[in-house]
């Protein structure tokens, strides 16, 4: 039997020993009529039998190492290092438990530790948690922070903000009598300041906006946290991590709390998780910050030693309003992060966001000499940025689909605004001749 | 079970394990012995807001230990006042001196005869006696 | 020495000018990033080269406690053996270079991967459909709750306030109800840890939005009364929520969904072999029958012939829970374990659970005393209430149990039970490890009479012992910078 160590006689041994004749006598307290249902399930297979049916499984899929990707939108493509790849792999991380019992755990608590001062460090704020589910749960929680702490009703939200996020948020806000509200983007996708201006009221506990934003372009938040502090209101900055080595940190921009998604740094595309929620906030909403923290002590020797902490927040309930939260972290992927940005380090962070900023770069300057197609080439980016199709985003999808190529996600799914529109991300995993060929292929659509 | 905790005669007590001292209008609030000990090591408090309205029974500050946070009652309506800034950088002031340098937060009394309403030290040692102060 | 005497941070290695990972030279295009958005302080990250960076992260790792290196007996966590070829399919490319929002057509092979996972979980608990949104059991168990509310808010029944959890239950539980809006009402257990019918119904009222529980509960006991149970809280038109954090002994036994319970949610890292990872990521499918499909979380996966894709399936839906579509490399963990151990290999997983618990149960019940005095399922509790007669608490005896090379089992939990110790085998243990954990015991329970000191101040063979939480609480340092301000200020030492 797979994985369980007793043969049958072993087995039947420590039933004696326990003075027991079966699995019935230990059974005995189920109901007779609940016991041994009819299951149907297929039967026990040998790992190489496994291992052929998921291949076969596999070859049902058209992976981003068979076909040239171009797709973004909120789970991106990057370089992941051999080395992190070997570390994340180490059974005493992935088989360990949550590090409740810190003697036994110190080497799970010093990564969450480095990954907190990464984090902190990247997004230009003070104390960050030990990470969150994904971008969308992690800005759900920022959300509750923030009416939390200014003990107010309303968050607005921009358009411009990855959809899931802004799903995922009403999600969890559509229990309580809490409203969220979203505020428009200008043609160009960039967000509408007047529309937040006119919308920034005195219920309003928190602004959530994207940047790079869900099209690509790099806000100019100049001024915007003054605006927001002064009605009170907590802001909420969320973006690509890496942009944060090249462009404008969220603490920069005056933020009181960065939120979003984790998963360039170090996770596999994985269709869609795991991945990893980073939270980062002000030194004044230390004591607000959900999920686990890890924190820098002594031991009863006096030497140097790391545990959870600020842990009060999950047990306590409060009867008026909306209860604390308790929600566990995704511990390996806070690994892989942590693990991806110490082997990047100072200098390869900063030529890894170049080398976005330089595909995108390059792509859409050529983009915008084909016929048939428009960008923008005025908008600040990182790593995507939009084509306006002039025929049916369907047929040229076709085509490039055709020629092997992943050309990116349909906006019109999203936005009717954008609707036969392309979000194009080139990452540094592409070569000249990748661009090169996705221009060829799409100058022939 | 015997337990020798102390229960100041001249102050007030609430089933939550507040106590209140009043002079005049202006009372003085903070946790009993038998709290800090439930609590253990207090770890951070969230102070009450001056100026702020409370109602008697609605919380007013937050006691935090490692394992948990507890919510503080107004043991009377009322307006706060003052909290004691000296939890900030010593938090552990509640556990040492519950009823003196480890005071948590003042009001102003809107009503000074429901303090009498509230449990005497005889009255909160029977309760705590009682095994019903969970 | 074996484990690193090292203790500094990457940072404190950090060298100026140093790199590890080597990145292409040459660029396409000349962008300007305008002043205006562009980073205006450095980036102060650690500088190493590759070879320090890899024995900074495997010197860490040698620090830490596993399953592959220690038995780990964590009551209600379920730490069995996490099989290997679970982590050859979740890293095989097919999978993991898929794209969430690529065209379905692309990833059929996937998709026909969360079809059969949910089919397999459908089977084994008994529910009709199962989303596999949640990315951890407490996920799963809020949107469980977000379920509840939205089928009595759709019914116009806006009164229910109430959710009901015995006082042997997890923590968690009233957290999450409270974040949904109800209030959570404690139902008194019997010495077993079992829901007392007589207080059960004394609290159920048409106020009850939903009754949660565990089966077996915190104490390895199974809910004999588990088909009244149900009656009693659906005649008062109230739903039957299971807590899945001990399913494991019930694998081809029973299932919840037989039990009466509307809405269940499986632990994938518990039951279900995917590794723990230090603290997730996990999954927390969450499987409800008929009468709350229609609340699910969007999208679902759909079946038409031999074709596979994400359907909207209801307006009722409660929405995302999630970006994208899950925990999906851990969905093919729990698809492999599944494929591995097949049909006959559920009744083989639960007999070994129970069988495994109560042998340990029997050779430890005459070292410590048991709370519960009767054979148990996959798990069981001691009380180490006469030990605290000495001072020594539950607490210690984890800590000691660490220099034997064990990790503690859960301590202080249930809260039901003073002074407790939760301990759960799993089935992928063998009798000699709880042997030598036995013989582990015995020695703490002589030590506890004879030299309490090593209990009381233990562990004394690990890097750390005993972090001072409390002042890790009082003064906050939670990153580099954190360290390098208390530094100068001398509030620590080194």
């Amino acid at each position: 039997m797979p994985y369980l160590p007793y043969t049958e006689q072993e087995k039947q041994r420590i039933f004696r020993e326990i003075g027991v004749s079966s699995l019935d006598d230990l059974i005995q307290s189920i109901p007779s009529s609940l016991r041994h249902p009819q299951i149907l399930m297929s039967h026990g297979l040998s790992e190489i039998e496994v291992q052929r049916q998921v291949l076969k499984l596999g070859s049902r899929n058209t992976a981003t190492t068979d076909f040239l990707s171009f797709l973004g939108a909120g789970s991106y493509e990057h370089f992941i290092p051999s080395a992190v790849q070997e570390m994340v792999a180490r059974q005493e991380f992935t088989t360990a438990y949550t590090p409740y019992q810190p003697e036994a755990s110190q080497g799970t608590l010093q990564v969450i530790f480095e990954y907190q001062s990464l984090m902190a460090e990247l997004t230009g704020l003070a104390a960050s948690n030990a990470s969150h589910y994904d971008g969308a749960t992690s800005l759900a929680e920022a959300a509750l922070v923030a009416l939390r702490q200014t003990d107010r009703t309303k968050i607005l939200v921009a358009r411009s903000l990855h959809p899931h996020y802004c799903d995922v948020i009403r999600t969890y806000l559509a229990q309580s009598s809490y409203q969220v509200e979203e505020f428009g983007f200008l043609a160009h996708g960039g967000l509408d300041l007047e529309s937040l201006q006119k919308k920034l009221t005195p219920d309003v506990a928190g602004v959530i906006l994207q940047t790079p934003n869900f099209f690509g372009g790099v806000e100019d938040l100049n001024g915007v946290s003054d605006r927001v502090h002064a009605n009170g209101s907590l802001l909420i900055v969320s973006g690509h991590p890496l942009s944060f080595a090249l462009y404008r940190s969220p603490g920069e921009w005056g933020a009181d709390i960065a939120a979003g998604e984790g998963q360039p740094l170090g996770m596999p595309l994985g269709f869609g998780g795991p991945y990893l929620g980073y939270f980062v906030a002000s030194q004044s909403l230390l004591r607000r910050i959900p999920g686990r923290i890890a924190g820098l002590t002594e031991d009863a020797d006096g030497k140097r030693a790391f545990c959870l902490t600020l842990q009060a927040r999950e047990q306590h309930i409060r009867r008026e309003r909306a209860g604390s939260n308790i929600c566990s972290n995704q511990a390996l992927c806070a690994l892989a992060a942590c693990v991806y940005m110490t082997f990047l380090g100072k200098q390869g962070m900063r030529e890894v966001a170049e080398l976005n900023v330089d595909r995108a770069h390059y792509l859409r300057e050529r983009v915008a000499k084909i016929k048939g197609f428009k960008v923008d080439l005025e908008r600040p980016i990182f790593n995507e940025f939009v084509i306006h199709c002039s025929r049916p985003v369907a047929e040229i999808c076709k085509k490039m689909m055709a020629a092997r190529i992943f050309p990116g996600v349909r906006l019109g799914d999203y936005y009717p605004e954008f609707k036969d529109c392309l979000l194009v991300c080139a990452t540094e995993t592409k070569t000249g001749e990748d661009l090169d060929r996705f221009l060829e292929v799409l100058s022939q659509c | 079970m015997e337990v020798k905790m102390n229960f100041p005669e001249n102050l007030r007590y609430t089933k939550t394990h507040e106590w209140i001292s009043l002079t005049g209008h202006k009372a003085r609030v903070g946790v009993t012995e038998y709290a800090q000990k439930e609590i253990s090591d207090v770890v951070f408090v969230e102070l009450a807001k001056k100026g702020h309205p409370v109602e008697q029974g609605k919380a007013a500050s937050v006691v935090e230990s490692v394992k948990a946070a507890f919510d503080i009652y107004a043991p009377v309506s009322g307006t706060i006042t003052d909290a004691n800034g000296a939890l900030e950088a010593n938090p552990g002031l509640v556990n040492q001196d519950p009823y003196n340098d480890g005071w948590l937060f003042e009001l102003e009394v809107s009503d000074p005869l429901s303090v009498d309403a509230l449990m005497t030290s005889a009255q909160y040692a029977a309760f705590v006696q009682s095994g019903s102060a969970h | 020495m074996l484990i690193s005497n090292d203790d500094r941070l990457s940072f404190e290695k950090s060298r100026l000018g140093r790199r590890s990972v080597t990145l292409p030279k040459g660029r396409l295009s000349e962008p300007l990033i305008a002043s205006q958005v562009s980073r205006q302080s450095e980036l102060a990250f650690p500088e190493m080269s590759e070879l320090d960076t890899v024995r900074h992260f495997i010197n860490l790792s040698r620090k830490n406690f596993s399953v592959d290196t220690h038995f780990y007996p964590l009551g209600s966590c379920t730490m069995k053996y996490n099989p290997k070829v679970n982590d050859w399919v979740a890293r095989q490319e097919k999978f993991t270079s898929l794209h969430p929002l690529q065209p379905l057509e692309t990833a059929q092979g996937m998709l026909r991967v969360l079809w059969e996972l949910e089919d397999a979980l459908k089977e084994i608990t008994g529910m009709d459909r199962f989303t596999l949104q949640p990315a951890a059991g407490a996920h799963g168990e809020l949107t469980g709750i977000m379920l509840v509310r939205a089928y009595h808010a759709s019914r116009g029944d806006l009164s229910r306030k109430k959710v009901i959890v015995p006082d042997s239950s997890h923590g968690t539980n009233p957290a999450t109800a409270a974040l949904v809006g109800y209030r959570v009402v404690e139902v008194a257990s019997d010495a077993r840890g079992r829901v007392d019918l007589n207080n059960l119904k004394k609290v159920l009222d048409d106020q009850v939005a939903c009754l949660m529980l565990t089966n077996p509960n915190t104490l390895g006991v199974f809910e004999e009364d588990i088909i009244e149970i149900a009656r009693l809280v659906h005649k008062e038109g109230g739903l039957l929520y299971y807590d899945g954090a001990n399913l494991n002994p019930l694998l081809g036994i029973a299932r919840p969904g037989d039990m009466g319970f509307d809405i269940v949610h499986v632990n994938l890292h518990k039951t279900f072999s995917t590794p723990h990872g230090g603290g997730g990521p996990g999954a927390g499918p969450v499987g409800v029958k008929k009468h709350l499909i229609p609340f699910l979380p969007e999208p679902l996966v759909e079946k038409t012939k031999d074709h596979y894709a994400w359907v909207q399936h209801s307006e009722k839906s409660i929405g995302r829970m999630k970006s994208f579509h899950g925990n999906v490399g851990v969905l093919l963990r729990a698809y492999a374990y599944l494929k591995v151990i097949g049909k006959e290999g559920l009744m083989r997983v639960s007999e070994g659970a129970i069988l495994n618990a109560n042998y340990l149960r029997e050779k430890l019940k005459d070292v410590f005393q048991l709370a519960v005095n009767e054979p148990c399922l996959h798990e069981f509790v001691l009380t180490l209430k006469k030990a605290a007669e000495k001072g020594i608490h539950a607490g210690d005896v984890g800590k000691r149990l660490l220099d034997f090379g064990f990790h503690a089992p859960t301590v202080h939990f249930p809260l039901v039970v003073a002074e407790a110790l939760m301990i759960e085998p799993t089935e992928t243990e063998s009798r000699e490890t709880l042997d030598l954990f036995v013989e582990a015991m015995k020695r703490i329970a002589f030590e506890i009479e004879n030299e309490p000191d090593k209990v009381k101040n233990a562990p004394f063979t690990l890097p750390v012992r005993r972090p001072n939480d409390v002042l890790a609480a009082r003064r906050p340092i939670l990153t580099y910078r954190d360290l390098c301000r208390a530094k100068n200020t001398t509030e620590i030492a080194a």
